[in-house]
């Protein structure tokens, strides 16, 4: 493995995608609680909630930004580093941009200016309705692009045709484009991870707020909120897994004996639990194992048999350990937060989260594992394409750009190491101020106007839909 | 109509909307560090606060549009451009977040980076959309493959080089008068100082580039021969520009931006007429050019592109006019702003 341009242009999309998907799953997370936020204020009229969606919009602002800086990177890479590839696929695949920018990144974009700097100029129900229309631009935003995996994944509605001797894949049927085999399921399984990192993200900094004694009130509510939506996306995660994974075997089953380290085709095959893939034995060694328990899960019966990887030629087969490794890791985190939100969840109905102190610290680290086991699954879903970069259609060896010498690749990498190094760092210190210094005592000092006027309506016993009942 | 040449005017109009409205954005970059203390740069940071995000989707769309429409020219453009289209990225990478990231300390060493930031990544980007301009009039080694055969030194021609100092000028223009519709008192009679000297080296790099290109590039006139009626294009240019100095002069700033809006819009209009039906030409043989024939999609995703436009291209408008109301009038500082 040399550092030719398909190495290298393989690794700086894997650098510039893995720093961008840190961002579009917490706008999408955030979004949806900011929508829950506003909206609860509007149902109660209790402004705690008003001050916490202010609170959470600046830190959404800030996210939203470096989504949006490295994001085009992303689109701009297709034709910079991938030309051969986008000359095949740019009748489908560009398509399926094209409707992003239309459908998602204006209405996104346009209404994230008055969800951020609008909170003065418009009425309350015109702001709620900018939050509203942000949140749904970022899922349409993630419509079109898991479509485009998607395809890339399981191609459909699609013909070959010949330009000239260069073949070409052009759409036939754009709904069969659309609603490709795996494009439903994927699009469940990548909302709800986006909705679980966005509620580990504000279930860790309120859980931090409520152990350091600060904003307790509104911090309080805003983890009550958080732990539930987390909760509920994490039992639902693997669920849908399961579901995702049946469409892996049907339609690309050398990515399932990878992720499985399958090397054989076995009838009663076993789940992998943990283990190490050795393709020179071909087995994976210091395993534990559930004998049937994969067969069961693909083909609900116990000695149904999975297809291995012997059933391919060997250049045909994605590198085992990663994908392994990566599936593996994913299904770990994914299992641990699916315990700890729901442990929280359960804690915070009999109304003993706030004084555990051990299960807040957990829950201020959670969004690390949370934040890991999205990039890991997106991760393990494209190394378990490979060698393909349109599964059966074309190699990624073939895809790359012709015209672009290795040397420039390497300097754009290593630029763009060196930029995302950074703006990384002052991400992370930038949150961490706004963080600390949590909804800003300013905040409720300007607050007026139609504040006063909604605390009116204010139900006067307070009463949160998120704190334990007292009565109980 | 054509699905190809309809397509081929869709990505003008996309181009235009986005030199238009980022155009201005990219104005007020450029003349950032001109500001004179912190409170006048926040008014500039602020005046585009609300609006750049949504300005550069035009330009994301573009892209997108381009790869859906015409791949063959898209995979080719940015292969052959590679490292100035990376050069692009990180400009508009510094320049989100620069305006992201400068009012987040207090410190003055952090606001001055970020404010040299957002300078250097303006300028940077208003540059390297002019000598894309300029290398795509002039043409660039393209094979028989319709792969690249330049390098990258090689797009630094002395033409290159003019337009992109010709957009340098022609965006600090724009956002100068877009600034004036933003503040008040002295600071707007300093940018409309401003605006007469931009104006002042946007003529004269515009009269240069406009001799050279009528001596240089011959091709770019013969569609003016075919449609004489694209001389009303011409006209409407030279309008929109004499209109700029006539504005100023009667302090109407709006009229002046507006002017300085159509006159952006129609010189790209201008572009894509000297093109057409080219895409990308080829400097070795003209037989090798990307054209709207052999660069495009099938006629059936054109098709479905067309539909797409047709649904979403009134929601975009309509978001846009929505923004642009509700931020209009002086910037105000206060606890939301940057």
């Amino acid at each position: 493995m040399g550092l030719d341009v398909v190495t290298l242009s393989r690794l700086q999309f894997a650098l510039t995608i893995t720093f961008h998907y840190l961002f579009p799953p917490l706008a999408i997370g955030l979004g949806a609680l900011l929508v829950f936020m506003e909206g609860a204020f509007h149902v109660t009229g209790d402004q705690d909630w008003e001050r916490l969606a202010r609170f959470w919009t600046k830190i959404f602002a800030v996210n939203f930004a470096l989504g949006v800086a490295s994001g085009i990177v992303m689109e701009f890479q297709f034709g910079t580093n991938w030309s051969s590839y986008a000359r095949f696929v740019g009748d489908v695949f560009g398509s399926a941009l094209a409707a992003e920018g239309i459908f998602a990144f204006f209405l996104e974009s346009g209404f994230l200016a008055v969800l951020v700097f609008g909170w003065d100029r418009v009425s309350p129900r015109m702001h709620l309705l900018a939050t509203v229309l942000v949140s749904l631009g970022s899922v349409f935003s993630a419509v079109w692009i898991v479509i485009a995996n998607s395809w890339q994944q399981t191609p459909a509605g699609y013909a070959l045709v010949s330009h000239g001797g260069v073949l070409r894949a052009e759409i036939t049927d754009f709904w069969a484009v659309v609603f490709n085999p795996s494009s439903v399921q994927r699009l469940v399984h990548t909302l709800l991870g986006a909705y679980l990192v966005g509620g580990a993200f504000v279930a860790s900094v309120s859980a931090y707020h409520v152990l350091k004694g600060r904003h307790a009130g509104l911090m309080r509510k805003s983890l009550g909120l958080s732990v539930l939506f987390a909760a509920a996306a994490a039992l639902a995660l693997p669920l849908s897994g399961d579901l995702q994974a049946r469409v892996v075997a049907r339609t690309q089953p050398a990515k399932l004996a990878a992720f499985e380290g399958l090397y054989r085709t076995t009838a009663r095959a076993p789940l992998s639990l943990a283990g190490l893939p050795d393709d020179a034995r071909q087995e994976v060694r210091f395993g534990v194992a559930v004998p049937g328990l994969l067969s069961l899960l693909v083909h609900h019966r116990w000695n149904a048999s999975v297809t291995g990887l012997d059933a391919f030629k060997a250049e045909d087969r994605p590198p085992v350990l990663p994908c392994y490794l990566l599936y593996h890791a994913m299904i770990g985190a994914g299992m641990a937060l699916a315990a700890l939100f729901v442990l929280a969840a359960w804690r915070l109905r009999r109304g003993r989260l706030h004084e555990d102190r051990l299960l807040l610290w957990s829950l201020v680290w959670a969004v690390g594992p949370a934040l890991a086991a999205g990039e890991l699954g997106w991760c393990a879903a494209e190394v378990g394409r490979q060698p393909w970069i349109v599964y059966g259609l074309l190699r990624t060896s073939q895809a790359a750009s012709r015209a672009v010498p290795p040397a420039h690749i390497l300097a754009s990498m290593a630029l763009f190491a060196a930029v995302y190094a950074l703006l990384g760092a002052v991400w992370v210190s930038v949150l961490d101020e706004k963080i600390r210094r949590g909804p800003d005592a300013e905040d409720e000092a300007k607050a007026g106007g139609w504040m006063d006027a909604a605390a009116e309506r204010a139900d006067p016993a307070g009463r949160s839909f998120t704190e334990p009942r007292q009565e109980a | 109509m054509d699905l190809r040449a309809l397509w081929f005017m869709l990505l003008g109009v996309l181009l235009a909307g986005y030199a238009v409205l980022d155009g201005f954005d990219l104005g007020v970059g450029i003349l950032h560090l001109g500001a004179r203390d912190d409170r006048e740069r926040r008014i500039f940071l602020n005046s585009i606060g609300p609006l750049w995000d949504g300005n550069e989707v035009w330009l994301v769309t573009f892209g997108g549009a381009l790869f859906a429409a015409f791949p063959e020219a898209y995979a080719t453009a940015f292969s052959a451009f590679y490292l100035a289209f990376m050069l692009l990225l990180f400009a508009l990478i510094f320049r989100a977040v620069s305006l992201e990231f400068r009012g987040k300390r207090d410190s003055a060493a952090w606001r001055g980076f970020w404010d040299a930031s957002f300078f250097g990544a303006s300028l940077a980007a208003a540059l390297l959309f002019g000598v894309a301009v300029g290398d795509s009039m002039l043409g660039i080694p393209i094979g028989a493959d319709h792969e690249f055969a330049g390098t990258f030194f090689g797009l630094l021609r002395p033409y290159a080089l003019l337009v992109g100092a010709l957009n340098v000028s022609l965006l600090a223009l724009h956002g100068s008068l877009y600034l004036q519709l933003k503040t008040e008192g002295e600071l707007q009679e300093r940018l409309r100082r401003w605006s007469w000297q931009a104006f002042g080296v946007f003529l004269t790099l515009y009269l240069a580039t406009t001799l050279v290109t009528l001596a240089r590039v011959p091709r770019a006139l013969v569609n003016f021969e075919r449609m004489p009626w694209l001389w009303a294009v011409v006209a409407a240019s030279v309008l929109a520009l004499a209109n700029i100095p006539r504005s100023l002069h009667l302090r109407r700033p709006g009229w002046a931006f507006l002017s300085s809006a159509a006159a952006i819009a129609s010189l790209v209009a201008l572009f894509g007429a000297a093109l057409y039906p080219n895409l990308i030409v080829s400097s070795l043989d003209p037989a090798w050019s990307l054209t709207v024939a052999n660069a495009a999609s099938s006629q059936k995703t054109l098709g479905i592109m067309a539909l797409i436009a047709a649904l979403g291209l009134p929601f975009v408008l309509s978001y846009t006019a929505v923004i642009y109301w509700v931020f209009r009038g002086k910037v105000e500082l206060g606890k939301l702003s940057y």
